[in-house]
């Protein structure tokens, strides 16, 4: 099937093209840090994780996206979600590849990486992290090949992927589970550590993931003559609708419990998030941005018209993904560094070459995606005539 | 049954193979069955701790005394790194409300807000850090002092997130050209690493005591085995009030700051 992706419209081709240059320059930037080493981030002795690892944990949220298509069409037989399942799955795909990759570039000695399979240690959530979202790819990879290839074929799939379909969805609360235990078992982290945390990953992801898939279906309904069907968008944005509201009480539940208790160690990082300590205030305004599009998400998602009205539903899509990717991508990761150990305030900034290999670790993601889309796209407008 | 010519070649070659595995792994347990013989003269300790005597450090301080410091920069090789962000430390000064945050009153003495107190890996006896390495590159010893394993240390500094004292450092350059007079006689480290002070072992395992107590003029650094009741460490707990970082974490310290 893969050689479908190899011929396409010269839209297609320039989108490919845009990517890979885009490729290109973060590899190029990475070849500068794998020459200097991590020096060239802004990253430091006190905010010793940074944009890497905080893209990694906001992209297995969206991974999510493939278990909230996948679980109400198997389990449930919600026949609305037939067309949709592979394009969530393709999605999760192309996210975990980003989540590995962040991974790989924040070591400080990427040709040792095997050692966490050489000395498997199971008392790290790292090790398991390493496990669990492999695991998850290869599910995805495995599924997504069939199911669409047997559709091809116009033959049912093999009995064995709905074993692996069914593993696979409790295998996608493991992904969140175990990232965010990777930060929320720290004893000094304050910010990080927190019961809930598990839970708010399980919230954002099930709306930053669907709210990704619902732009990206749209956009492939408006480009190709593939439509994944008005209701399974309708349906995926009660999913949505329903996760953003639970997401926006974590973070509530989060400032009260810190505020209401008054311990000064759980209030500084939120302090330092939304209002700036001691003068320093580098993230106030994304966090506030954060506040404003959530606000903005919600009230759209609730708007009656949203269903009707393409460009409301854009809207709040985007509102949903970017107030989340504001939360989990910068805020949630930098925010737990910051008061450092010794409860002085050292901020970071990202530097420019950190930023390429960000941009290019994304744009690896989106050329994996539009591939395997047009994969997709190409087998069903086929098997449809 | 159908057998090619190919398909024969093939098996065979699988069974050469697993045949001569069975030659490598047993001389690979040969090797490992040969016992390392310890120095008769290496220390012995169920765990190693330490107390600084602030007071008596203050005292020397006056005459602005690094010796300590000094000391263990020169013997492990620490790099001084002109970036203050990802600077390396093994053994620092930091003020009271930085070595000790939410525990400061804001009315202790002025010797006490004012003057430094000694910071360094706590070998914590259960350390947030080699519970979170995924890699068993940071581990326990039997002695109590928590390893650190540079040549298989991936560089995900999942320790440096989970250390609560903040004493672990990662070269995020090449450290080499920042060591102002090389010690032949200990590794330098290369880029992409984590490292942190480790007790000096390499002077344990030769009857030596670590480099900073030795260098200490006024006898202000106490070390010695925490399990014996009869250690002068023991002795000095027993004698005078002292406080540890961060207790309420359950880590518990191997570093006491005597009062």
């Amino acid at each position: 099937m893969l050689e479908r992706a190899l011929s396409g419209s010269a839209a297609y081709k320039r989108l490919l093209g845009g990517l890979f240059i885009l490729m290109g320059l973060g590899f190029a930037a990475y070849l500068t840090q794998w020459e200097h080493g991590l020096m060239i981030t802004g990253m430091g002795r006190d905010v010793s994780w940074g944009l890497y690892i905080s893209q990694f944990t906001f992209l297995v949220g969206v991974a999510a996206s493939a278990v909230m298509v996948v679980l109400p069409y198997y389990i449930h037989d919600v026949k609305a979600f037939g067309r949709i399942t592979i394009l969530g799955e393709f999605l999760a795909i192309a996210s975990v590849i980003m989540c590995v990759t962040f991974v790989l570039v924040d070591l400080g000695k990427p040709m040792r990486v095997l050692n966490v399979l050489l000395y498997p240690t199971f008392n790290s959530m790292l090790f398991w992290d390493v496990v669990v979202l492999n695991g998850y790819l290869l599910l995805n990879i495995f599924i997504g090949w069939n199911v669409l290839e047997a559709e091809r074929k116009g033959t049912h799939y093999k009995k064995w992927v709905k074993t692996l379909i069914y593993i696979s969805i409790p295998w996608a609360v493991s992904i969140h589970t175990v990232t965010a235990f990777l930060i929320a078992g720290l004893p000094a982290r304050e910010y990080w550590l927190t019961a809930i945390m598990a839970a708010r990953f399980l919230a954002s992801a099930f709306c930053s993931g669907p709210a990704l898939l619902i732009l990206l279906a749209l956009i492939v309904r408006k480009y190709t003559k593939f439509d994944a069907g008005q209701e399974a968008i309708n349906k995926l944005l009660t999913i949505v609708t329903y996760a953003m509201l639970i997401s926006v009480f974590f973070v509530i539940l989060e400032v009260f419990t810190a505020f209401y208790s008054n311990i000064p160690g759980h209030m500084t990082a939120l302090k330092y998030l939304f209002v700036g300590v001691d003068g320093k205030h580098a993230l106030v305004p994304f966090m506030w941005m954060f506040v404003i599009l959530a606000i903005a998400g919600v009230a759209l998602l609730l708007h009656p018209n949203v269903r009707k009205n393409e460009k409301l539903l854009i809207a709040a899509c985007c509102c949903v993904f970017f107030s989340m990717y504001l939360d989990k991508g910068v805020g949630l990761i930098i925010g737990g560094f910051i008061p450092n150990m010794y409860g002085q305030i050292h901020q970071y900034v990202p530097t420019l070459p950190e930023l390429m290999i960000v941009a290019g670790v994304w744009a690896t993601g989106f050329f994996v995606l539009t591939v395997l889309y047009k994969i997709a796209v190409s087998v069903k407008e086929e098997v449809r005539g | 049954m159908d057998t090619s010519r190919r398909d024969f070649l093939k098996i065979g070659g699988l069974c050469a193979l697993g045949l001569s595995s069975v030659e490598v792994a047993e001389a690979f347990a040969k090797s490992q069955a040969s016992k390392y013989l310890t120095n008769p003269k290496a220390g012995a300790a169920k765990r190693w701790a330490m107390a600084i005597d602030v007071k008596k450090c203050w005292k020397a301080e006056k005459k602005e005394c690094k010796d300590c410091i000094l000391a263990c920069d020169w013997a492990h090789n620490v790099p001084d790194i002109p970036v203050k962000r990802q600077e390396v430390k093994w053994l620092w000064n930091e003020k009271y409300e930085n070595a000790f945050p939410d525990q400061e009153s804001e009315l202790e003495p002025v010797e006490v807000k004012e003057k430094p107190f000694l910071v360094l890996c706590n070998q914590c006896a259960h350390a947030p850090c080699v519970r979170v390495c995924p890699t068993q590159a940071t581990f326990k010893n039997d002695q109590g002092i928590t390893m650190m394993d540079m040549h298989r240390c991936i560089g995900c500094r999942y320790c440096m997130a989970a250390c609560p004292y903040g004493a672990r450092s990662f070269n995020w350059r090449d450290p080499r050209p920042y060591i102002t007079k090389i010690n032949p006689d200990y590794p330098t480290r290369d880029r992409g690493v984590v490292e942190k002070c480790d007790f000096c072992v390499e002077r344990l395992a030769v009857g030596k005591i670590p480099a900073c107590v030795e260098a200490c003029k006024s006898k202000a650094l106490i070390f010695g085995d925490l399990d014996d009741p009869n250690s002068d460490l023991r002795k000095a707990l027993a004698s005078r009030y002292s406080i540890r970082r961060k207790p309420e974490l359950g880590t518990m310290p191997g570093v006491y700051y005597l009062m």
